[in-house]
């Protein structure tokens, strides 16, 4: 019986996880040495260490995606704050519908209307020049922070909604005791409210790090062609260069590299795994 | 710090003319007292009496619209919660869980930037004065009620507040465990000396464990006492009918005899009472008989030779409760419901409801007031 209604579960995870990614895990562990021949082989992890261009794009994914998420936490923790803490009644729920709302708007389309906002011929340049603080548009697409800028954005849902349910659990008395025992603002969030929120923090970091660091779209887009996002590189293996073992073998690598952030970042924080799925 | 021996005579609470008002909502209103160095203070009332808003004012946490609060002598005008030598015990005590017990007990001496080894040694002085020696190490959810309770104590007592607020703090506890912490919150103060300010909507928590109460009502104190004057003297109708069970029959003051006064309900049922203030012949009055002043009899004799007011009614129900043992009658005349504790000489064990009985009472213990 039990069998039987985890059989979705199961099948799903065996058709769409697990066995393409046995697929890709051969694909990535063979080189071809004459048309349709092939050799097990480590040639794709090889050419990953060799060529500085692809784990520099590799690192540099890394770190702007852990900046992504560092930025989306500190942003969303007042937000959240707010929603849980401070706001009450309808308050409360039409700031958490207008975190919502631009969510029901495609990614696509958001993006596009960040970009219809920083060209160079867009609103913001446009409105810098009329107020005279620069004397031409400046391009604001293309740089990293753009690309910051709009990974936040997409994220920031993602972050808030576990960061609000960790904070609606935490109890308005224990901040006041901790206050009445003469504990001020800063002490406060550190020994009281951040180990409360913890789970909540580490779990909305997961998600958001996981998203921004397999997103396409947003990096591709605001960046344009010097993004240098790791998934560039793996879509241009597959479908420009129609190299699928190449491209296996980044998929493998960005799974690592998901992985052991993650791992690395349960580890600092000192949470456990099982308890941070379950806030998220 | 106090370089000057603090005076005895000086409160360690004072309240002048305060006041907190929601809108016209008059959440206190115009108090003032003072509460004497190391005594039991509690402050009694139904739920929305205003006495969660007086403590949370004394406390910090809110400030009073008009009027001063003194702590120690000291003006607390503009001084926050974490800067004032009071510390509150809250309701559902609010103990750190993320924290060890030794962690929750040093955590205001941490704040204060005491050393380290010191804040060891005075907690763990302080664990042992609750009964919780070593506990330092042991998770909150580890303990029981009362232990959490003890911990919560020791967690404002270590810091030696002026002051020491207790906002419910039993509540919480079953039955058993709150009659249990009653007498441990009783011993804690007495062996502390320090001033404990308690609000509660238990009366029977506010005279066991009090000094003096404060019976609140509508932002007011109704009557602010001694347990022992709030029980025999009520000074207003409203502390006759909350502090304790009481019997009350509305009407008219129908006969006035130096003090006692004669109160008539409309259904005919006159009971004579020592007046509390002026009641005037004619005037709408209420009488309170305590289920205990009363006594019971089968005979009418018993009371007649005495001169004793005395009244024939049918045995509603008998409410059983050890010694707290009642019996609810109903008066033959009026109809009026009557509450008597029944003897605990066994002499009525086989009263029977339906059964016709008399009762009666001295005036001089039965209260009345003009209403």
């Amino acid at each position: 019986m039990l069998m039987l209604l985890l059989a979705p579960a199961l099948l799903w995870l065996l058709g769409l996880i697990l066995l393409p990614h046995v697929e890709l895990g051969i694909l990535s562990l063979r080189a071809r040495v004459a048309p349709r021949v092939y050799e097990p082989s480590l040639a794709q992890y090889r050419t990953f260490i060799d060529e500085p261009l692809y784990w520099h794009t590799f690192v540099r994914t890394a770190i702007l995606s852990i900046l992504a998420t560092a930025i989306t936490l500190l942003l969303a923790f007042p937000i959240a704050w707010t929603i849980a803490k401070i706001a009450r009644g309808r308050a409360k729920s039409l700031l958490f519908v207008m975190c919502l709302i631009p969510f029901w708007v495609s990614e696509t389309v958001r993006t596009l209307g960040w970009m219809i906002l920083l060209r160079e011929s867009g609103v913001l340049p446009g409105l810098l020049v009329s107020l005279g603080i620069t004397a031409a548009p400046v391009e604001m697409l293309y740089h990293d922070a753009t690309i910051l800028v709009g990974l936040v954005y997409t994220s920031m849902l993602f972050m808030v909604i576990p960061l609000i349910s960790a904070l609606e659990s935490l109890d308005d008395s224990l901040i006041e005791a901790a206050y009445d025992l003469g504990g001020n603002g800063w002490s406060i969030l550190r020994k009281i409210i951040i180990p409360h929120a913890a789970p909540g923090m580490v779990a909305g970091c997961i998600v958001v790090f996981m998203l921004t660091l397999g997103n396409y779209l947003t990096p591709t887009l605001l960046g344009g062609k010097n993004s240098q996002w790791f998934t560039e590189q793996i879509y241009t293996q597959f479908i420009t260069r129609f190299n699928w073992e190449q491209g296996a073998a980044f998929g493998f690598l960005l799974l690592g590299l998901s992985t052991a952030i993650v791992w690395l970042g349960l580890k600092l924080s000192g949470q456990r795994f099982g308890e941070v799925m379950q806030r998220s | 710090m106090n370089v000057i021996a603090p005076d005895a005579a000086q409160p360690d609470l004072q309240a002048v003319g305060v006041a907190k008002r929601y809108g016209s909502f008059h959440a206190v209103d115009d108090l003032s007292f003072s509460v004497t160095r190391g005594s039991f203070f509690s402050i009694l009332g139904p739920s929305g009496c205003g006495k969660t808003t007086l403590l949370r004012m004394i406390a910090g946490f809110l400030s009073p619209d008009s009027g001063e609060i003194h702590i120690g002598g000291k003006a607390m005008g503009g001084v926050p919660p974490n800067k004032r030598p009071v510390n509150m015990v809250f309701q559902h005590l609010a103990l750190f869980p993320m924290m060890s017990v030794g962690d929750n007990v040093g955590y205001g001496l941490t704040r204060r930037g005491v050393a380290r080894d010191e804040i060891r040694r005075r907690v763990g002085e302080m664990l042992e004065r609750v009964s919780l020696p070593g506990a330092q190490d042991k998770r909150i959810e580890q303990l029981s009620g009362g232990q959490k309770q003890r911990v919560a104590i020791a967690r404002s007592l270590v810091l030696e507040p002026t002051l020491l607020l207790l906002d419910e703090p039993l509540g919480a506890l079953d039955l058993k465990l709150r009659e249990h912490m009653k007498i441990e919150l009783k011993q804690l103060q007495a062996a502390f000396g320090t001033t404990f300010v308690y609000i509660t909507h238990d009366q029977s928590e506010a005279l066991v464990l009090s000094d003096r109460v404060a019976v609140m009502n509508q932002g007011r104190f109704e009557q602010l006492g001694t347990p022992q004057e709030l029980y025999y003297a009520p000074q207003t109708p409203f502390v006759a009918g909350f502090v304790g069970a009481n019997n009350c029959v509305k009407g008219r003051a129908t006969l006035v005899e130096g003090d006692i006064v004669t109160v008539t309900s409309v259904e005919g049922l006159a009971i004579p009472a020592r007046a509390m203030g002026s009641v005037r012949t004619g005037h709408a009055a209420e009488a309170f008989v305590r289920p205990e002043v009363a006594s019971l009899s089968r005979a009418a004799s018993a009371f007649s030779q005495g001169g004793l007011p005395h009244y024939r009614a049918q045995v509603e129900s008998l409410l059983f409760d050890g010694a707290n043992s009642a019996v609810l009658l109903r008066e033959e005349v009026s109809r009026a419901e009557f509450r008597i504790a029944l003897p605990q000489t066994g002499q009525f064990a086989d009263l029977q409801p339906g059964e016709t009985v008399h009762f009666g009472f001295d005036p001089q213990r039965a209260v009345c007031f003009a209403s």
